[in-house]
């Protein structure tokens, strides 16, 4: 008699919190995978394709499936080290067979050799080329990532990838090139 | 937010006393090195080099060209955007180069320069003064501010204009002559100097701003400058002088509120936020300078120090006056430094330059030489011993600490959970640090590269926004793409359900999309009955006469049945019979005398010329089989009294190739008198009913008769043509050219006869089945 009086508490009590948590799966329902979104956030958004994938949305939904970490050349260690901060594992070295981490650079189109074929308006991934068929073309240099995308469908090779040119307004206090006593802080009094 | 009342303020410095800010150091002024000899207008210097961008906010966009000779004040560049100020000449002379040139900034980087030969004459260009400004509206003296070039010159070099031109009331309009930094006097030598002018320059922002209250606010250690401004303000009462505790950093923006109206400007927030508005005094003679002299921003006091000078004085030094100019006036001992060695800037915020030629800015106050022994160099760094001093000394309140330790860890984001951006880089804390560590040193680099991932995240996001808005915009020219077919797909369909209905209401839904498309349906026609035509078997022979007039009456029939299957049989079958139809008639008119009738010959001639002109177009060919049909219908009003008549007549002269052409058009004559015996009344729409309901059921087979039709009429055609004789042919001819008629529409008319004739048959074939 005592153990029915258990088996059917338990059993409402069972009934009960089924029913809670079938409500909550419909009423807290998460559209997309967050970790997705995290990764995303994390990658530099070249959309380079560099780690095989089409764009760094695919290649962070690989990674939430358990892709490796180390294929973005773009984003480099920082990018990689944040990804294992995020995942939640070891940090591992670049892989080489993506690509080398490379100083920031952007598309320049040498401008009289453009014959305006517009190949490298379609391969470019965030419209960050200006022209019309037959005329020159350009490259909004803000808007570049420096995926290199545009470089190979080139037909008269008249792009080249040119490093970012460092101005005051990105440069950043580098204590191995600068030495700390550089800036005047303390007097002898 | 609560903070004092403004009542409460002015009765506590109306008392003489002062609030205070946390924190504070007390170093060495050093200022009497420069602050006793007078302000000194050093020679012209060989070159002059002007940096576009001397101030926070964007460059301008240069105005002059290289080779331009300029005046003395000439605008050299153009504001682009709200937050740029112009800059100009410094004196008379030629335009040499405007080329990237080493600025007066720690990385020692290059940015665009307009370097100036002077001529030495110092001709001063236009100069528009507004002596009686308190007759012009407020806007134009914020733009004659603006267009002088005036940003902020304590040394952050805020954009003046965008400060005077707030629309938040303001309580407080208080006047920086605190000049905290050690070593540094062209603040004091400019107040003690040129205090009527500095007066001058608060009464224009008196009258711009119309604060409630005025301070004057000058250090302790400076009661020269006191004295001078308070001559010069005497007359004034709202211009209240206030002598303020000497402690380093009291000339700081936030500091100096909080000294006199302890107020806290919130984080990320500007004074203005509480009530107040704060100039430097150099600022305000330059606006004196601009508003009553109409003389733009191209000089500055700059004084020059430190131990390794001989002269230590000020210099009234124009903007782009290369450091090394004015340390030979104020005779540079080499020898008393160990290695070259010039800080732009205090002791404490100021930063080393890279270069001699670094010309003088804006927002350049002071240029530090000092002696091997003066400052302390070099690494002496040792481990911090968290004694917390530097928290003492901190007039933010922050943890120094704390944000040392992340700093330096790299661990940014916890830096700014520690509010590293609240930091004002005074110094004060790696000034009491018994480890020397160089603190601010680290906040800065973690400042630069807080900011350079901030920038890179924001870059980034733009490239993920494009980036997306391309796929989007890929995915939707996909997608109409699509729909276009679709929807063209859709209106083939529908014209062709429409058929004959076309003609009437629901011609509309036909539109010029459509039009090509019939276009191409037509070309397809003609080709197919041409192909038809070629493979067509002569040897299928014609019934006789009578059961081809009563089959082709069937035929139509089956005709616009065939029309509406596919828009390409449609139009073929269509245009075909409207042709047939025309021959036909134009046969019947040369048969004058069996088929009374002469009617319909021009009649018939329209029809033929319509459907050739109009061989591409659904429409016409419609109006034409309409015109047909409405002569066959006169025709049947004719023949309605005699339709046996007209069969044996036909039958008589089935004898020569013309009569059989003829007998022909007698026989659509006859179909078509029958049709419209049969359907006096009724007319058009219920044929359209009939072929539409018909066109449903049978349109398949109706379609492979007609070709099959097609075929044996071509036969029947040639075999025609082959009996005809020589004359009659020519008779033919002259009917064919009567009906405007080219070879080629001859050819078509042929093909379009036999069609309908085979069809005739075909139906003939299908009706004695039925029977």
């Amino acid at each position: 008699m005592s153990i029915s009086f258990a088996v059917i508490a338990i059993g409402v009590l069972a009934l009960i919190f089924g029913l809670i948590l079938g409500y909550a799966s419909i009423r807290f329902k998460v559209e997309s995978d967050p970790l997705v979104e995290q990764i995303d956030e994390v990658l530099p958004q070249t959309q380079c394709g560099q780690c095989g994938y089409p764009g760094c949305r695919p290649y962070a939904e690989a990674i939430a499936n358990g892709d490796e970490i180390n294929k973005c050349p773009p984003g480099g260690e920082s990018t990689i080290k944040k990804l294992a901060d995020l995942m939640g594992v070891e940090p591992k070295p670049l892989d080489g067979a993506h690509g080398e981490e490379d100083v920031k650079k952007v598309a320049y189109i040498r401008e009289d050799e453009c014959i305006g074929c517009t190949k490298c308006i379609q391969a470019c991934p965030v419209d960050a080329i200006l022209g019309a068929a037959k005329h020159m073309h350009t490259v909004l240099t803000d808007e570049c990532t420096g995926c290199d995308l545009c470089v190979d469908p080139c037909p008269v090779d008249c792009i080249d990838m040119v490093p970012l040119v460092q101005t005051t307004s990105t440069w950043k206090w580098d204590f191995s090139v600068t030495p700390k006593g550089d800036i005047p802080i303390k007097m002898v009094s | 937010m609560t903070y004092p009342s403004f009542e409460k303020i002015i009765d506590t410095l109306d008392a003489g006393k002062q609030f205070s800010f946390p924190g504070g150091v007390h170093p060495d002024d050093k200022k009497s090195l420069s602050n006793v000899s007078p302000i000194k207008t050093p020679s012209l210097p060989q070159l002059i080099t002007l940096p576009l961008r001397q101030h926070v906010g964007s460059e301008g966009a240069c105005c002059v060209n290289v080779g331009d000779y300029v005046y003395k004040g000439q605008v050299l560049s153009q504001a682009t955007t709200p937050y740029s100020v112009p800059i100009h000449a410094p004196t008379s002379g030629d335009v040499v180069a405007i080329a990237p040139h080493v600025v007066a900034h720690p990385s020692g980087l290059t940015e665009m320069c307009v370097t100036i030969k002077p001529d030495g004459k110092d001709t001063w260009g236009v100069l528009t003064p507004k002596q009686d400004y308190t007759a012009h509206s407020k806007d134009s003296i914020i733009d004659a501010i603006c267009q002088a070039g005036i940003s902020g010159m304590g040394g952050a070099g805020f954009p003046t204009h965008i400060k005077a031109s707030g629309s938040k009331p303001v309580e407080f309009l208080i006047l920086n002559g605190i000049e905290c930094e050690p070593y540094i006097t062209s603040d004091d030598r400019l107040m003690r100097e040129f205090a009527w002018q500095i007066r001058q320059g608060l009464d224009i922002l008196d009258h711009l701003i119309a604060p409630k209250a005025i301070i004057i606010a000058i250090e302790d250690n400076k009661p020269e400058a006191l004295k001078a401004l308070d001559i010069a303000c005497q007359d004034k009462e709202k211009y209240r002088r206030v002598s303020v505790e000497t402690k380093y950093p009291a000339g700081g923006e936030k500091q100096l509120i909080q000294v006199l109206t302890n107020r806290e400007v919130p984080r990320n927030g500007l004074p203005i936020d509480v009530g107040v508005l704060m100039f430097n005094v150099g600022t305000c003679y330059a606006i004196a300078d601009a508003i009553l002299h109409g003389k733009p921003l191209i000089e500055r006091i700059v004084t020059v120090t430190g131990e390794a000078v001989d002269e230590p004085c000020n210099f009234k030094a124009l903007l782009g006056t290369p450091v090394r100019h004015l340390l030979k006036e104020a005779k540079y001992n080499a020898n008393k430094q160990d290695a070259p060695k010039v800080i732009m800037g205090g002791p404490m915020m100021g930063f080393t330059l890279a270069d001699a030629s670094i010309p003088v800015v804006k927002t350049t106050n002071c240029l530090l030489v000092p002696s091997a022994s003066e400052l302390t160099d070099g690494d002496n760094e040792r481990a911090c011993i968290r004694c917390s001093a530097c928290a003492d000394a901190c007039p933010a309140s922050l943890l120094p600490q704390q944000l040392f330790w992340h700093a330096k860890a790299n661990e940014y984001d916890k830096a700014e959970d520690y509010n590293l951006f609240d930091c004002i880089e005074c110094g004060a804390c790696a000034y009491v640090c018994p480890s020397e560590i160089p603190l601010v040193h680290y906040y800065r680099q973690a400042k630069s590269e807080i900011r350079l991932q901030r920038d890179e995240k924001n870059k980034a996001d733009k490239a993920k926004q494009r980036f997306e808005a391309r796929n989007a915009r890929l995915e939707q020219e996909k997608r109409d793409r699509e729909e276009k077919h679709r929807k063209a797909k859709e209106a083939r369909l529908a014209a062709a359900n429409s058929g004959k209905s076309a003609s009437t209401a629901a011609s509309a839904a036909v539109s010029a999309d459509n039009g090509t498309k019939d276009k191409v349906a037509a070309a397809l026609a003609r080709a197919k009955a041409k192909k038809a035509a070629l493979n067509a078997s002569p040897e299928l022979p014609s019934s006789d006469s009578t059961g081809d007039a009563s089959a082709l009456s069937d035929a139509r029939e089956k005709d616009t049945s065939g029309n509406a299957d596919a828009s390409v049989n449609d139009k073929k079958a269509q245009v075909a019979a409207a042709i047939a139809r025309a021959k036909a008639k134009k046969a019947a008119n040369a048969k004058a005398n069996q088929t009374t009738d002469t009617q319909p010959m021009p009649a018939a001639s329209v029809s033929t010329d319509e459907s050739r002109d109009s061989i591409e177009d659904e429409k016409k060919a419609k109006v034409a089989a309409a015109i047909a049909r409405a002569k066959a219908k006169k025709t049947a009003a004719a023949d309605a009294a005699t339709p046996l008549e007209s069969q044996p007549n036909v039958n008589e002269s089935d004898e020569t190739a013309q009569d059989k052409k003829a007998r022909i058009a007698a026989a659509v004559a006859k179909a078509k008198a029958k049709k419209a015996a049969q359907s006096t009344t009724v007319e058009e729409s219920r044929s359209e009913d009939a072929s539409n309901s018909q066109n449903k059921t049978n349109d398949k087979d109706a379609q492979k008769q007609a070709r099959i039709a097609a075929a044996v009429a071509k036969a029947k055609a040639k075999k025609q043509q082959r009996e005809v004789t020589p004359p009659k042919a020519s008779e033919v001819e002259q009917h064919q050219v009567q009906g405007d008629s080219t070879p080629q529409d001859e050819k078509k008319a042929r093909i379009a006869a036999a069609v309908a004739k085979a069809k005739a048959k075909k139906a003939l074939q299908q009706k004695s089945d039925q029977s």
